[in-house]
């Protein structure tokens, strides 16, 4: 049959593989390839070595974006997750309307990153009026601007994927715990959490590199002000390419850079907690 | 207690309609502000629109005229039909045909789709544009063309996913009626990868009706989307027109709202399936 089914690779496989070639591998092949030359466009590349990484760790804006972006992930991780698993608990409880509270938590979740972005320069602004200074005044309210916008976002994407890992667990093992004695506590740490490793898995790696990679809420919130003290590493990337003149090569190789560094925290952390979930 | 489901408590139920309402405040917000005059906006956003500020729809027709609000509804709506619909035809089969087919190269080929889920989109962004302007797919029925190759990636492993779960004593069985693979594939296994389609559906509308940067960068400001709109209604503007943008966010938010409780059903569940198997 497999023999069969292979002679129809123009019709099946086709199609697919030339769009993704062009859309992915040859800009892939190219990036990483000029990340090691001098050019202004893809044609007039003239290779220089290592010199574009060299410039990118020089270059402060983007040593500041790299800890501006690791600052932010770890916050907004954390508070995230957490906060999305306890409205999961709750909301696996007997209460009225679960499916409604369910429906609006995740709803923040479908609107884009520059709408997003702009209802809470609005809102933030609107309370930071009241002390006069705006969200630009200082990188402080950008950065927390930005976590206040993430969970909102997330939050309730995080707590449908949690809730279905409660759910999964059985019913007949909670009993079992409740009539031995067990404290809340004890059920959670020893038969919840083991059992939703899964879910931490998934809800870590999303989480991760959504914060890692932001970028459409990070130019509509504060476009970097003020002075790019609050731009990320995408937006500092974005920067490099399209408003500065000449640098195309230091922005592919702050590219390249960023891709390893994606690359490597995912394949690290699902590496982790997949471990623990087997162990589990 | 935990897991305790025998009473409903109304506690808790006062404590997830306080966070509701917290929840839903920043869009009330935008809506209240968006029948508020331009200049009343920044400075008391917390306060209802009245007597000299209220304004009717003026921001609305305002707004819709600024940045052609229906030509970039169309055009968003245009992109992502299209390129979903492309997505989900042109992905279904090649995740199906490379479970099905077990060789060196389409177990290659399988691992580089796989691969491309993890690169970001920064790290292709240039040479992306490019590559587009080179062969002529700088256009919005070119843009198609990349969006089904850059989120070829997640859907083609969602589907080969799936396919690994559908017995092959089904295909087996057409076989030996005499079908031919194209007979099988769109008449038998097509309608068992609806469940799996729909998740790949939802999932790429999402990220491809509130895209910003790819195709700002492909196509520039000529043919706007909804994100590039309101964008260019703050970069477009010197000083920025609080009341166009407080409206136009309310229209950027209805179309979304509105699929989300038509669909929420699916929305939710194929949100969950994705990330379980992703």
């Amino acid at each position: 049959m497999q023999k069969m089914i292979k002679k129809y690779f123009a019709l099946f496989a086709l199609p697919t593989l030339l769009a993704f070639i062009v859309a992915f591998v040859v800009p892939f092949v190219l990036g990483i390839y000029l990340s090691f030359t001098e050019f202004t466009t893809v044609t007039d590349a003239k290779w220089i070595g290592l010199s574009n990484y060299v410039k990118a760790f020089q270059d402060q804006d983007f040593v500041n974006a790299l800890w501006f972006t690791a600052k932010f992930t770890i916050v907004s991780v954390i508070s995230i997750n957490v906060l999305a698993f306890l409205l999961a608990l709750l909301l696996t409880q007997k209460v009225l309307g679960r499916n409604v509270f369910r429906t609006v938590f995740f709803m923040p979740n479908l609107i884009g990153g520059i709408v997003l972005g702009y209802i809470w320069q609005l809102m933030i602004n609107g309370v930071l009026y009241q002390f006069e200074v705006t969200l630009t005044s200082s990188a402080k309210y950008g950065f927390w601007g930005l976590v206040i916008l993430m969970n909102w976002q997330l939050i309730g994407y995080m707590m449908v994927i949690y809730i279905a890992g409660i759910q999964n667990v059985p019913k007949e093992q909670l009993e079992a715990a409740k009539i031995d004695g067990a404290s809340n506590g004890i059920i959670l740490r020893k038969i919840i959490l083991p059992l939703v490793m899964p879910s931490i898995t998934i809800c870590l790696f999303l989480t991760i590199s959504n914060s890692f990679k932001l970028f459409d809420q990070n130019l509509a919130l504060t476009a970097g002000a003020p002075s790019k003290q609050t731009a990320m590493l995408a937006l500092d990337i974005f920067n490099t390419f399209y408003s500065k003149a000449g640098f195309e090569g230091g922005g592919q190789a702050k590219a390249v850079m960023f891709f390893v560094m994606v690359a490597l925290i995912v394949v690290v952390q699902l590496g982790i907690t997949r471990r623990r979930e087997i162990e589990s | 207690m935990l897991g305790d489901s025998q009473k409903s408590r109304p506690l808790l139920f006062l404590l997830l309609l306080v966070l509701a309402i917290a929840f839903l405040l920043p869009i009330f917000i935008v809506f209240m502000n968006s029948f508020k005059g331009k200049f009343f906006i920044s400075d008391e956003p917390f306060v209802f629109p009245g007597g000299d500020t209220f304004v009717g729809l003026e921001n609305y027709t305002s707004g819709i005229q600024k940045i052609g609000f229906f030509s970039a509804f169309g055009m968003s709506l245009f992109i992502t039909v299209f390129s979903v619909a492309a997505i989900v035809f042109f992905t279904s089969m090649t995740g199906w045909y490379l479970t099905r087919v077990k060789t060196k190269w389409s177990s290659a080929l399988f691992f580089m789709f796989v691969f491309s889920m993890v690169v970001p989109f920064q790290m292709v962004m240039f040479t992306m544009t490019q590559t587009a302007n080179v062969v002529g797919l700088d256009n919005p029925v070119g843009l198609l063309v990349i969006y089904l190759g850059f989120g070829s990636g997640l859907s083609v492993f969602l589907f080969s996913g799936f396919v690994k779960s559908v017995p092959l004593e089904i295909e087996e069985a057409v076989m030996i009626d005499g079908g031919s693979p194209i007979d099988m594939f769109f008449k038998v296994i097509l309608p068992i990868l609806k469940p799996i389609a729909i998740t790949v559906a939802i999932l790429n509308v999402m990220w491809v009706w509130n895209d910003y940067l790819l195709p700002y960068l492909v196509i520039g400001t000529e043919y706007q989307t909804i994100p590039i709109a309101v964008q260019y209604l703050k970069g477009g503007y010197g000083s920025i027109d609080m009341g166009a943008m407080m409206a136009m966010l309310v229209l950027a938010i209805i179309p979304i709202v509105l699929f989300y409780l038509f669909c929420q059903k699916y929305i939710i569940e194929g949100v969950v399936a994705g990330a379980v198997k992703g």
